[in-house]
């Protein structure tokens, strides 16, 4: 049991890691990885979404209608984002504010519906949370590689210190919107060659 | 006049949903493979971002502001998003079943398509008028439609070309897309 449980947790974290494995949710890991900070808020908002939907999905699994379970499972993942929202506005208000519309739209992050549909709906609540806890905890790492990617390359700094020293010329490139296209990109070939090892 | 021209060119090129914004990118990803699927997507996209924005700026102003139920906007909005993407499926196959067949299975894509509540999203954030919303929301989606349609030609070339084998797939699509984004980066200065 308890063997299972760690295996539903480590998974998420090599073995079908967001979002290189599994390609879904793009959107925030190209949009809020101008730094490593912002990366970290995001990856642990999301987290507490996957964790929370997905023992709540996995609770209700029985008493869900399978016709509606779809729209189940987004309002059951909505009002875990409202939450969130609601925290982040009063708790970290400037982080709140550079994450902007991201963090309403974790809503539509296909990981959450993804995980609540493949995985939290056919297993026990136990499971689902650890599977949830390892989707969230992998998804943080990959936004914290980019993040810390752009930010290091583009900027010179690393959580706001100098890291290449003062002669380094910054690469403003990796800041804009192109850079965080082709940064993902080659990291995911990064991962696809060490993968096929 | 002049505020909407540029307004709508700001939206289509400028602060393209896609490659400016990050929005939509997972059904970006997954339907550019062939022309006919990009085009059906881009329909699909235009059609239910105009309707969704109508109606969720209209919820927005009668119902969450006049009741001071603001925090519920995320859950109204993805509620209505998912029954109007319902609705307008089952609509279609009534009465223009050939539209129907045209969009087909990207209709319930769309629902998990985060343009469409990033567009709802900013029209509220933004505080634009009943008319400037319309602009908008019709202008994001063209320029959603325009980055797909094109990124799904060149990437209909990338299939003949020799790819690396660990760049295949979504790694290329990704830098593709890269370089579209800076092509579109050279409009910035424009408005």
């Amino acid at each position: 049991m308890a063997q299972s449980v760690v295996k539903e947790f480590t998974k998420g974290l090599w073995a079908e890691i967001p979002p290189f494995r599994l390609v879904l949710g793009l959107c925030p890991i190209l949009a809020v990885t101008k730094s490593v900070e912002n990366a970290i808020g995001m990856g642990l908002a999301s987290a507490f979404v996957f964790v929370f939907s997905n023992l709540l999905v996995s609770m209700l699994r029985n008493i869900i209608p399978s016709k509606v379970r779809i729209a189940g499972y987004i309002i059951i993942i909505a009002t875990f984002v409202t939450v969130v929202e609601l925290v982040m506005q009063a708790y970290t208000y400037p982080l709140f504010l550079k994450l902007g519309i991201f963090i309403p739209l974790i809503v539509v992050n296909c990981i959450a519906l993804g995980r609540a549909e493949a995985f939290a709906c056919k297993n026990p609540p136990l499971a689902s949370v650890a599977d949830g806890l390892g989707m969230g905890v992998g998804y943080t790492l990959s936004l914290c590689v980019v993040g810390a990617l752009r930010e290091s390359l583009g900027n010179g700094t690393l959580f706001g210190h100098q890291v290449f020293g003062p002669d380094f010329q910054p690469f403003a490139f990796m800041l804009e919107a192109p850079g965080a296209f082709v940064c993902l990109g080659l990291v995911l070939c990064i991962m696809n060659l060490v993968g096929k090892k | 006049m002049g505020d909407y021209i540029v307004l709508a060119i700001s939206c289509i090129l400028i602060n393209n949903i896609l490659l400016a914004q990050f929005l939509g990118n997972c059904p970006f990803l997954g339907t550019s493979k062939k022309m006919e699927t990009a085009t059906g997507m881009a329909m699909a996209v235009v059609f239910v971002i105009v309707l969704a924005g109508i109606i969720t700026w209209v919820t927005e102003l009668y119902l969450l502001k006049p009741l001071d139920i603001e925090f519920l906007r995320t859950l109204s909005f993805i509620l209505i998003v998912a029954s109007l993407v319902q609705f307008v499926e089952m609509f279609l196959k009534k009465s223009i079943p050939a539209l129907y067949t045209g969009l087909g299975i990207f209709l319930p894509l769309i629902t998990t398509n985060c343009a469409v509540l990033g567009v709802c999203l900013i029209n509220i954030k933004e505080e634009y008028s009943f008319l400037e919303m319309l602009v908008s929301s019709f202008s994001y989606s063209v320029g959603y439609g325009l980055a797909l349609v094109l990124f799904a030609g060149i990437r209909e070339r990338i299939i003949l070309a020799r790819v690396p084998k660990p760049l295949q797939d979504t790694s290329i699509g990704l830098v593709t897309a890269g370089m579209i984004a800076i092509c579109f980066f050279a409009f910035k200065g424009m408005v």
